[in-house]
């Protein structure tokens, strides 16, 4: 029952509660913001293995499960952190070492897959991608998608407008809907019941929230319910959907939370140049996700100086003139 | 005054951006290329960001575009959701301009984002659409930046994430794209059009010192260059401009 009652708990207790292994799982957040990076870790550490994964443009998070050898297959728009990783390292890697299975969509339609899980529809409609390869190639072959019952038959179709030229389309590509086993989402506030304000963008985060079969709240802050209540337009996804709410400070670093901490640009660069050669990348993971047990380890490790230079300035909400390059 | 390929690129592209569009950009040199056109020819032009973010106030220049400079002082923040169905609805999206760049290009425009040999087992792999194959399916107009290199400008993609004019006149009709495809390309060396009838690419202009033969050697693919002409040099407006407002800390131009 997801209902009214409090769903706080540990991190801990929420991920071992509702990862296993070869579920189908995406995560919020966008490159280099707002991924649930302390419950990434917490899955990492978990040693989960053969997760699919249906990702639009969520980098760190999912470059890190990639590495982790977390991740059995991906469905995807894009792989990269901007400044930060032209392409996610571990991610192009595994594809082309053809460590893990890989069918790209557009950014658009992913979010769309996730809208059509939402709504409880088999899939939606757009106009993109029409004449390109990311309708004609496809990853998994039909015969792999017809044996296995967790992915649709087809990446996609293509359907004459059933309206004649009504809107002057001739065609649309139809994209399967998505819902997840779980999803993690990192907020800057919720309540108890799992009611979330997000503060700034919010990506595809309320679709993927309203697609899944579990969803899982990181929060920076546990605020009361009265409170949440006052300003109720100000809250994306209701309690209704939310299974686990766990306050973690910091829960989305070493990527940014508007109005809260800006993106670690030291842990990213450090990130990115370890993860060029496996015998680096194991020691990162080793030192920042293995050796703490949990996320404020991270945090102390880091150091105080650290988060303080990434602190939001109240105005902006992000942290102004930080060394970035 | 000098300057460099970057600098004269990203102000090739800002004279191209009229006053009043709305510019889809990514990160790096189109973001800079946006952030100029606002500062320098266009100040009504408003830069869209796929997230979902509008018309941000860019104090500093973003590193990403879900980066936390996006959404302060924006007209409206919301999600990806939004922000490519403002682009596939035409009454809103007729008035955006794409801005991006590509792995790959063909002599029709279409872009390659994806992966350097197979599908299946890339010999490099790239990002992947992101959103654009998504507003390069929408929108009527796109800049595309290229850097000028034979393995750049192919005969045949190895993979077509990004509608231009598909395989030519009437292209994306046939495939049921709405019109548009890429007005110009900008590389480190000149520019191209598209010929209106053949919707093949065509050199036409290069930069002061560089010789059109220059630029066909760094291509596969032939192009009529029989028109060119010699760009006009960034002025010493727009290069002060660029350097001390729109990326004073020298994070894209470095």
């Amino acid at each position: 029952m997801k209902g009214n009652g409090s769903k706080v708990t540990s991190l801990k207790e929420a991920v071992r509660s509702f990862i296993f292994d070869r579920a189908h799982i995406s995560i919020g957040g966008f490159t280099v913001n707002r991924n649930p990076m302390a419950a990434v870790h917490e899955i990492i550490r978990s040693k989960v293995r053969d997760l699919h994964l249906y990702v639009h443009s969520n980098g760190q998070g999912v470059d890190e499960l990639i590495g982790a050898g977390c991740v059995k297959s991906v469905e995807i728009a894009y792989g990269a952190n901007g400044r930060f990783a032209p392409t996610c390292v571990r991610f192009r890697k595994a594809v082309e070492q053809r460590q893990i299975g890989i069918e790209d969509y557009t950014n658009y339609q992913m979010t769309l897959r996730f809208l059509a899980g939402a709504m409880g529809l088999p899939f939606l409609p757009c106009r993109s991608a029409l004449g390109t390869d990311i309708v004609e190639t496809w990853g998994f072959s039909e015969q792999s998608r017809v044996n296995d019952p967790k992915l649709p038959d087809k990446k996609l179709d293509i359907l004459d407008n059933p309206f004649g030229q009504w809107a002057d389309a001739s065609k649309v590509v139809l994209v399967p809907a998505i819902n997840p086993d779980v999803s993690f989402i990192h907020v800057q506030e919720a309540d108890s019941q799992g009611t979330c304000k997000i503060m700034g963008l919010s990506f595809a985060d309320v679709e993927q929230a309203k697609a899944s079969k579990r969803l899982v709240i990181t929060c920076e802050r546990l605020v009361d319910t009265e409170t949440m209540r006052n300003h109720p337009e100000q809250n994306q996804i209701p309690g209704i959907y939310v299974d686990a709410v766990v306050e973690v400070p910091y829960g989305a670093y070493p990527t940014a939370c508007y109005r809260c901490y800006d993106y670690d640009p030291v842990y990213l660069h450090e990130y990115y140049r370890d993860a060029q050669e496996d015998a680096k990348n194991d020691q990162n993971r080793q030192r920042y996700v293995y050796d703490v047990e949990k996320h404020q380890d991270l945090l102390d490790l880091v150091g105080p100086e650290r988060l303080e230079g990434i602190a939001a300035d109240p105005e902006t909400g992000y942290a102004v003139n930080l060394q970035r390059v | 005054m000098d300057y460099t390929p970057r600098e004269m690129m990203a102000i090739m592209a800002a004279r191209e951006i009229d006053d009043g569009t709305i510019v889809f950009c990514g990160t790096g040199i189109s973001m800079l290329a946006a952030i100029a056109a606002k500062k320098i020819t266009s100040p009504n032009c408003v830069i869209f960001f796929e997230t979902g973010a509008i018309d941000s106030r860019l104090d500093e220049i973003p590193l990403v575009v879900s980066d936390p400079r996006v959404m302060y002082g924006a007209s409206s923040t919301s999600g990806m959701l939004d922000a490519f169905a403002a682009m596939q609805n035409r009454i809103i999206g007729q008035y955006v301009v794409g801005i991006l760049g590509a792995g790959q290009i063909d002599k029709f425009g279409n872009l390659n984002t994806t992966c350097i040999g197979p599908y299946e087992q890339p010999k490099i792999r790239f990002p992947g659409s992101g959103g654009g194959c998504d507003v390069t399916s929408f929108v009527p107009k796109s800049i595309i930046f290229m850097q000028q290199q034979k393995r750049k400008f192919v005969k045949k993609l190895d993979y077509v994430t990004s509608p231009g004019y598909l395989d030519g006149p009437q292209g994306r009709e046939k495939a049921g794209l709405l019109p548009g495809g890429p007005s110009v390309v900008i590389t480190n060396m000149g520019t191209f059009r598209f010929d209106e009838q053949s919707k093949e690419m065509y050199l036409q202009s290069t930069y002061p010192g560089i010789r059109p033969d220059d630029i066909l050697a760094e291509m596969e693919f032939e192009v009529d260059s029989s028109n060119v002409r010699e760009e006009i040099p960034p002025t010493m407006d727009e290069l002060q401009v660029l350097r001390e407002k729109c990326d004073p800390h020298r994070l894209i131009c470095n």
